[in-house]
């Protein structure tokens, strides 16, 4: 039988005024939180560890396991940090979550904060969704007066602290240690690991920074136990996740199904392609520095190992469909530029490196390549890759060289033919080509 | 005013501005006391104290900057270089509309490069340019997270969902005539640019409950759900047994 979606984090989105507190408690919230409290935190990392969570932001590492890098309680303070700076091209999950029942991730900030002994956390929200950040502040004092969040929580004896931080447009800010130093009040600019924010992280205390999505998965695995999720997905990628699909298919948006599900499967959810005389030709599955797939990989489990055996990353679920009428080197000059645009520029190879790349993409998107280029273009990467500082200079090649290696062809044509020739961008258009009356 | 001596990094240089007049640079002091108080360490206030700045000013001033500074013992050359590093943190003063089209790869193949064209050739302005009347700045954004309501358009950072060059330019005309403008998903209007940046520095205008919760792509999964448990009850896989456990009380 096809795998089934699993409405879970998204299961009341359509209820009048979801994002309230009381919607929330209408639909079990606060029960975990109140279970919590009465256990030892050493069985909540445990239990989080024994359900197979690992990381919704991208990199997929144990969200359990990272609790537990934790050195000893010293007296000192421990932080949470929730990264909701979501800006990768293609995501689109975490913000419709905190638009829609930010509660979910307000309660899994408590349990989180018990488990790891932090009294203040932080959530770390992009600049550029004002009605989100509305929505989380809301939620927060909505927390504080019901005594979820504030002294003495539910007469534990537990206090907790939460600060919802506004970020200002930057992607780079999504990568934690970035985030860290934004938090601080500095330049986006990743961090050199070790030492990881587990040892040294905000102010240099021991911090643990987690994606929403994962946050807000605590409160259901809880509630129905690690066993509950582990039985979800599969053996080693565990429980459900939302699936975001947005482009070029009938139904683009929000689909929450157990991890391992195919494209396949998710398509015919969402009502095939957009135009189904139009045949798939590449897709992202985790985002755009998820190297791309094609037709051929619809029938591979998204979960964490079946991606990477098939050569790309599951990341973030953000699954971007492009049919047959986009140019692929127009598609990956426009990611390119973005690369370049939101480079830190603290270490060489990414900074120089991808304001390289971007001069010959835009050559070959113009049809005015030379000879070179291609091998030019692989090279480059081949210099960025593994070298840059940090992830997002890695992103920034996974776009181009799974693109030359499935179509090669039409980089080479890019010595010639500008790509709005191949492929006239009126045709890939969700509406008709308007006659412009300035 | 820019003399020879001074350093020009091909930017316009920014105009001298006055110092806050007093009862302006109170409230401005008992709002950053109350953005420095959230933190453990003072300068994590910056970046909330930044779009303060722009509350009052629209955009990040010279005497901003040194507010910033004397507030949290840094110097405004430490102030200045965090401010350029964030887009959001404008250089010069910016439109009481920031109007800002997703042109990254996704939005831009599905119409956001014919908007872009569209709206900036029917405004007169480019990228990070201002309309003479100072209503409507235009911004090239990249990807802000709704994919799946593409083409977006974002007015002062409120989600206007699938979005056309006609709509678009329907937007900004109602934007400058004055006419009530309502995100897709936001609040029920669209404030203006020093309100939004207000907001960002973390104080509420109230209007969170304003609006809907989710819009239909949000909902297209869950729909599919639905209708899936609604047909097949009896094939009900561990999955579904495992979501019925979960909502046990609101399963059909």
């Amino acid at each position: 039988m096809s795998t089934q979606l699993t409405p879970i984090l998204t299961r009341f989105w359509d209820d009048s005024q979801s994002w309230t507190l009381a919607t929330y408690e209408k639909h079990d919230g606060y029960k975990a939180l109140k279970k919590a409290l009465t256990m030892p935190p050493a069985d909540l990392v445990q239990l989080t560890k024994d359900s197979g969570l690992r990381g919704r932001g991208g990199a997929g590492f144990p969200t359990g396991m990272k609790w537990g890098f934790l050195p000893p309680p010293d007296g000192g303070p421990r932080y949470l940090v929730v990264n909701a700076d979501e800006s990768e091209p293609g995501t689109c999950k975490d913000i419709p979550l905190m638009m829609a029942a930010p509660q979910f991730l307000i309660e899994g900030v408590a349990i989180t904060s018990f488990a790891i002994g932090c009294d203040h956390a932080f959530i770390y929200v992009r600049g550029e969704v004002v009605h989100v950040y509305r929505r989380l502040l809301r939620a927060v004092e909505e927390a504080y007066a019901a005594g979820y969040l504030g002294e003495n929580i539910l007469g534990s004896g537990f206090n907790l602290n939460v600060t919802v931080h506004a970020g200002a447009g930057a992607y780079i800010c999504g990568e934690e240690t970035a985030l860290l130093d934004s938090l601080e009040g500095r330049r986006g600019q990743p961090r050199l690991k070790p030492p990881f924010p587990a040892v040294a992280g905000l102010y240099a205390r021991p911090t643990v920074v987690n994606n929403v999505e994962s946050i807000a998965s605590v409160p259901p695995i809880l509630l129905e136990g690690a066993e509950w999720f582990a039985k979800m997905g599969t053996e080693k990628s565990t429980g459900f996740g939302i699936f975001s699909l947005s482009g070029h298919v009938a139904h683009p948006g929000q689909y929450e199904a157990p991890l391992g599900i195919t494209l396949r499967e998710l398509l015919e959810m969402a009502g095939g392609m957009r135009d189904p005389s139009k045949r798939l030709k590449f897709w992202t599955p985790g985002g755009s520095s998820t190297p791309m797939f094609t037709d051929k990989h619809l029938d591979v489990p998204l979960d964490f190992e079946s991606v990477a055996a098939a050569g790309s990353m599951l990341g973030t679920r953000a699954l971007q469909i492009f049919d047959e009428t986009v140019s692929v080197v127009r598609a990956v000059s426009r990611w390119t530029d973005f690369y370049a645009g939101e480079s830190c520029g603290k270490c060489t190879p990414c900074r120089e490196g991808t304001f390289w790349l971007k001069q010959i993409m835009e050559r070959l998107e113009h049809g005015e390549g030379t000879q070179d280029d291609v091998d030019k273009l692989l090279d480059i990467c081949g210099n960025i890759l593994g070298r840059a500082f940090c992830p997002l200079g890695d992103g920034a090649t996974s776009c181009i060289t799974s693109a030359v290696q499935y179509f090669r062809e039409e980089f080479e044509a890019g010595m010639h033919t500008p790509a709005a020739e191949l492929f006239p961008p009126a045709a890939s258009m969700l509406f008709a080509k308007e006659t412009v009356s300035a | 005013m820019n003399t020879d001596s001074d350093p020009n990094y091909g930017v316009v240089p920014l105009p001298d501005t006055e110092p806050y007049p007093d009862d302006v640079m109170a409230a401005l002091r008992v709002d950053a006391a109350l953005i420095v108080a959230r933190y453990p360490r003072e300068r994590s206030a910056l970046l909330p104290l930044l779009h303060l700045v722009q509350s009052v000013d629209g955009y990040v001033s010279p005497r901003g900057i040194d507010l910033c500074a004397d507030l949290l013992g840094l110097t405004g050359a430490e102030v200045s270089g965090v401010a350029t590093f964030y887009t959001q943190y404008k250089r010069h003063p910016n439109g009481q509309y920031t109007i800002g089209v997703c042109t990254n790869t996704l939005c831009a193949i599905m119409g956001g490069d014919e908007i872009w064209a569209s709206v900036s050739e029917y405004l007169g302005i480019g990228h990070d340019e201002t309309t003479a009347d100072g209503l409507v700045t235009l911004e090239r954004i990249e990807c802000n997270a709704a994919c799946d309501y593409a083409p977006v358009v974002m007015a002062n950072w409120e989600f206007f969902d699938n979005h056309t060059p006609t709509s678009t330019k329907a937007l900004v005309d109602d934007l400058r005539s004055g006419a009530p403008v309502a995100p897709t998903r936001g609040a029920s209007r669209v404030c203006s640019f020093k309100e939004v940046s207000r907001v960002l520095a973390g104080f509420h205008d109230g209007l969170a409950d304003e609006g809907i919760g989710a819009g239909p792509a949000s909902l297209a999964g869950l729909n599919v759900a639905r209708a899936n448990q609604a047909s097949q009850p009896a094939q009900a896989s561990k999955v579904t047994r495992a979501t019925q456990a979960m909502d046990g009380k609101t399963t059909k």
